[in-house]
This record gives structure tokens, C-alpha cells and sequence, in this order.
């Protein structure tokens, strides 16, 4: 058993080994490994188009992965109010947010957006009052919203476990010495969530960062890191993707090891 | 007026809620009520959509059958493989491995999972392109190997991506399981095969169930992964449905073709639901 849980971890890591190696080739081909050489990584940092994906990837990455963690925050501690039913209805949604495929929920949005668009732009160029109306499309904002719902499913479900398993007695002690609700919240309940917030803003953020398919979807003519790397894969292998995907590799790993870390529930001490 | 504490209470919660119930229904409920309103709709002739309400789409689902029949056979198939895979590191990982490595262990496994799928697929099309295994098996003779671009290579991503979704809820629930019962089971003379079968099995089923409907649940939608390995030719109901709305523009027969996947997903979630109750009382798995 113990030979076959190692080669499971070669298989796991073995291929994103050799990419992360491949990157580092000198030689012109990207699959005969020459000499070890940095090269594809400065190729890849001077090319614009990259350039251009990687900050539209980081600009709706972090706008989406912070409106979550505002919103999904809120939304976990105000779940905890609900009656039984709509808490019900709130937790079926946002398990729909995360489980509906990818795919799904990228048409659904394009359609809706598109018919909303069709409503609105007609409305904005009626009663607009200067010249020219502004015309509303898909872009940063369809892809930030659209990020959005999967972001906030994502930070409510984290925030929430930690506020399931965050003692009620403290809280009620707070009040009881008669702390305002603002001040038991500022003093008592966020300085214990606020690692789980930070690690829900990290994973939403990694999420919306390496996401394809939604964001194909609906970016318009925008392009984003993960669209960029999909479409230079499709026109043949070069080592300069494999250097990307190196730093793209890279870059989700250390923001995944620190939300676990993050993460990790202080174990009472008995 | 001042408001009355109760009053109040309600207000505080409706605005704490407010701002994702209000993206939950623009974003998530609007668009799927679009979707069910396309899908009884024509196709405009410049493509897009022209308002109809007709059952034709749903009626001309058999045009794309071969992303429903690749789908449904290498979905459940690709499910199994992971499972059968999974079970056995997932079994080692809570049982017999040291204490003092296991967190590590498993993060180790859960870790790529959380990197991208892109690229690790990406990782795939380079060892089974034709400079990759193909070319290392011509040196023990054997030429003309084609890997990649096959419903194998499909098979094989589909194991690589998901692999980690499976191994973590099953390790969760055997993880949870009471070594007493083993103890007693071993003390009552069972053999380790029996106390495996009588005992740990059963009890780790809800974490199989959770691993079996999640990776399934992705995978019918699944459209990176029969992409890049599939080459075109192993499509899966999400590359149909790209095709449709970003190349055909045939908007309605993408709505009704992707309200069936989403029907098809309901019922299998459903379903695993009803077992995973009657297997145990467990309903929660922690994917983090």
C-alpha cells in the first residue's frame, strides 16, 4: 500500500515537476531540455500582451476577492440571524454558486447580461442628459461580478465555519458588561474571524486568478491571464508558456499555503 | 418614530445580507431563469435569440448526442477510476500512516488541486504529445504510439485533476471513524478483511458518496480537460456548449441543451443526497 500512495504523489507531482524544469530550458524546443537558463522568464515578462492579461487577472482577481470578503463576511454573520428557512435558501444557493459547473454559470451570466445590457443602454441613451450616452458592455465589470458570486460563496462558507465554532459565552459576556453590538464586534468577534477573512480573501482570490472558463465567457473583448495561457497552448507548446505556467504555479501555491495556515483552527489547550 | 428593538434587529440583519442575497439573485437566480427563457426560444437568424415559446430545442437534443453520450459514459467512468485510486491512499493516509506526517500528507495531496487546472492539464498535453511518453517508448520499440487526443488521454486528465476532490472527503470520514470498533472487531476474532468490509467500509461510505457527487457534478460540465487532451474529438456537453454560444451563436439550443445538464445535475446531487442520509447522518464535508 505504502508503494502505492508514493506513486500517487509521483503522479501527482511528476508532471507539474516537469513543466516547472522545462522552464528553465536554454535550448529553442520546448521538449529538449539543453541547459539551464532564466531566459523564458524575461521573454515572457517583456511580452505585452502577457503583460496586459496578467494585470486585467490581477485587477479583477483582487477587486472580486475583496467585494467578497466585505460582502461574504457580512453575509455569514447575518445568516446566523435567519430563521431556519432562509438560512436554508442562502446556504442551497451559495453550495449552487460553487457546484454549478463552470461552464453553466458562464453562459447563464452572458445571457442574462447580454438581455440586460439590450435593456439598459436604450434606457441610459434616452434620459442621459449629455452627449454621447455611456454604453455599458462586458469587460472588467462582467468579469468581476461574475468572479463575485463564486468569491463571496466561497468566503461566507469559510467565515462561517469559524463563527459556527467561535464561542457564544464571550460574545454574551461582551453585552452583558455592556458593550455595544459595534464594540463586542470590534474588540471580540473580529480580531477572532479575521484570519479566516484573510484566508477566504486569498482563496477567492486564486479562484477568480485562475479561473478560465467563466471569464471566457463573459470577458468581452478583454483578456485575462488564464484566457492568455489557454490560447498561446492552443497555437503549439513554447517554453515561454511553460515559464508562465511556472510563476502562475508558483504564485497560487504560496497564496494556498498561507490561507491554510491561515486557516488552521487553534485546538483548545486541555 | 424610533424603531422597536425587534424592528431593529431585522433591519441590521437585512443589511448584513443584503448586499450577497442581491448577487445571488442577479447573478445566480436571474441568469438561470434567462437561460429556462432561451431554451423555449428560436434561434434569430443572425444568431442570438428570438423570443418563442416552443418545445423544439429540447426536441432536437439528439443533434449533439455524442457530447451527452461522451459525457455520461467518461464522466462516471473517470468518477470510478478516481475512486478506485482514491480509496486506497485516502484509506492510508487516515489509518496507517504516521500521526506526526499525516496533515502533511494530506495537504500535500489536497495542494494541487488548488493550483490551476489549466496548467496542470497543460502538463498532460506536453507527456503524451508526441515528444513526450510516445517518444521515450520508441526506444523499447514500440512506434507510432498515439496518446494524446484520445478518450484515454481524457481518462487519464480526469483522474490527474481530480484525484485530490475525491481523496479528501474520504479521508475526512475514515479519519472520523471510532478505532474502538476496530478493536472490538479484531477482539470479536473478525479478520482484518472482515473488520474492512463490516466495518470501516460502511462507515467511510459518506465520504465516498460526497467524493462520488462532487467529482461527477464538475465533471459534466467539465470542458478544459477533453479540450486540451481530447483534442476536438472527445468533447464533452461543455465544449458543445461553447461551440453553440460563442462559435454557432445558437443561443436557444445552448440554453436547452445546458438546462439539461443542469436537470442532470440536480438529479444526481439529489440522489446522492437521499443515499449519503440513509448511509449515515452526515451531510457536511469540509472541501477546504
Amino acid at each position: 500500500m505504502r508503494a502505492l500512495v508514493t506513486a500517487v504523489y509521483l503522479f501527482l507531482y511528476a508532471p507539474i515537476a516537469l513543466v516547472v524544469l522545462l522552464s528553465f530550458n536554454s535550448g529553442r524546443n520546448a521538449s529538449d531540455f539543453v541547459g539551464l537558463s532564466t531566459q523564458w522568464y524575461g521573454k515572457a515578462l517583456s511580452n505585452t500582451f502577457l503583460m496586459d492579461a496578467l494585470r486585467t487577472s490581477l485587477i479583477v482577481g483582487l477587486t472580486s476577492a475583496a467585494l467578497a470578503a466585505v460582502f461574504g463576511t457580512m453575509a455569514a454573520m447575518g445568516m446566523e440571524r435567519l430563521g431556519a428557512r432562509s438560512r436554508a435558501v442562502f446556504d442551497g444557493l451559495f453550495a449552487a454558486a460553487i457546484v454549478v459547473p463552470g461552464v453553466v454559470i458562464g453562459i447563464a451570466t452572458l445571457v442574462a447580461l447580454v438581455e440586460l445590457l439590450s435593456i439598459v443602454n436604450p434606457a441610459l441613451a434616452a434620459f442621459w442628459p449629455f452627449e454621447p450616452a455611456p454604453k455599458l458592455g462586458l469587460g472588467y465589470g462582467s468579469i468581476i461580478a461574475a468572479h463575485g458570486l463564486f468569491t463571496m460563496a466561497l468566503v461566507t462558507m469559510i467565515v462561517k465555519a469559524r463563527l459556527a465554532s467561535l464561542g457564544r459565552d464571550i460574545v454574551e459576556a461582551s453585552n452583558d458588561l455592556y458593550a455595544t453590538p459595534l464594540t463586542t464586534f470590534r474588540e471580540i468577534v473580529l480580531p477572532q474571524i479575521s484570519p479566516s477573512i484573510l484566508a477566504g480573501f486569498l482563496l477567492a482570490f486564486t479562484f477568480s486568478f485562475d479561473d478560465f472558463i467563466v471569464a471566457f465567457f463573459v470577458a468581452g473583448s478583454k483578456t485575462t491571464l488564464p484566457m492568455y495561457v489557454f490560447a498561446s497552448i492552443r497555437r503549439g507548446v513554447t517554453p515561454e508558456i511553460n515559464a508562465i505556467a511556472t510563476m502562475v504555479l508558483g504564485a497560487s501555491l504560496v497564496l494556498i499555503i498561507i490561507a491554510r495556515v491561515l486557516m488552521r483552527e487553534k485546538k483548545p489547550r486541555h | 418614530m424610533a424603531l422597536t428593538a425587534a424592528s431593529k434587529k431585522r433591519l441590521v440583519t437585512a443589511a448584513l445580507v443584503g448586499p450577497a442575497a442581491a448577487w445571488l439573485f442577479v447573478f445566480l437566480v436571474l441568469p438561470f431563469v434567462a437561460i429556462l427563457v432561451f431554451a423555449f426560444g428560436r434561434r434569430a437568424p443572425e444568431g442570438g435569440y428570438q423570443p418563442a415559446f416552443t418545445l423544439e430545442q429540447f426536441a432536437n437534443l439528439g443533434a449533439r448526442s455524442a457530447a451527452f453520450v461522451n459525457t455520461l459514459v467518461l464522466a462516471p467512468a473517470g468518477t470510478a477510476a478516481c475512486l478506485l485510486v482514491a480509496y486506497p491512499v485516502a484509506y492510508y493516509l487516515a489509518v496507517k500512516s504516521n500521526p506526526k506526517y499525516r496533515l502533511l500528507l494530506v495537504s500535500l495531496v489536497v495542494v494541487p488541486f488548488w493550483t490551476s487546472m489549466l496548467v496542470r492539464t497543460y502538463a498532460w498535453m506536453y507527456l503524451l504529445g508526441a515528444r513526450g511518453i510516445p517518444h521515450l517508448l520508441e526506444f523499447v520499440g514500440l512506434t507510432d504510439v498515439r496518446l494524446l487526443n484520445t478518450a484515454g488521454a481524457v481518462l487519464l486528465g480526469i483522474v490527474y485533476g481530480y484525484l485530490p476532490l475525491m481523496i479528501l472527503p474520504i479521508y475526512v470520514s475514515l479519519e472520523k471513524l471510532d478505532r474502538r470498533l476496530l478493536e472490538a472487531s479484531a477482539d470479536l476474532g473478525a479478520r482484518p478483511v472482515a473488520t474492512f468490509f463490516g466495518i470501516t467500509l460502511p462507515l467511510s461510505l459518506p465520504g465516498v458518496m460526497t467524493g462520488v457527487a462532487l467529482v461527477m457534478i464538475l465533471l459534466l460540465g467539465e470542458y478544459l480537460i477533453p479540450q486540451l487532451l481530447g483534442g476536438g474529438k472527445v468533447f464533452f456537453i461543455g465544449n458543445a456548449l461553447v461551440d453553440l454560444f460563442l462559435q454557432s451563436r445558437n443561443w436557444p439550443f445552448g440554453s436547452a441543451i445546458a438546462v439539461t445538464l443542469v436537470a442532470v445535475v440536480v438529479v444526481i446531487l439529489l440522489v446522492a443526497m437521499r443515499v449519503a442520509w440513509r448511509v449515515a447522518g452526515t451531510r457536511q464535508v469540509d472541501l477546504l
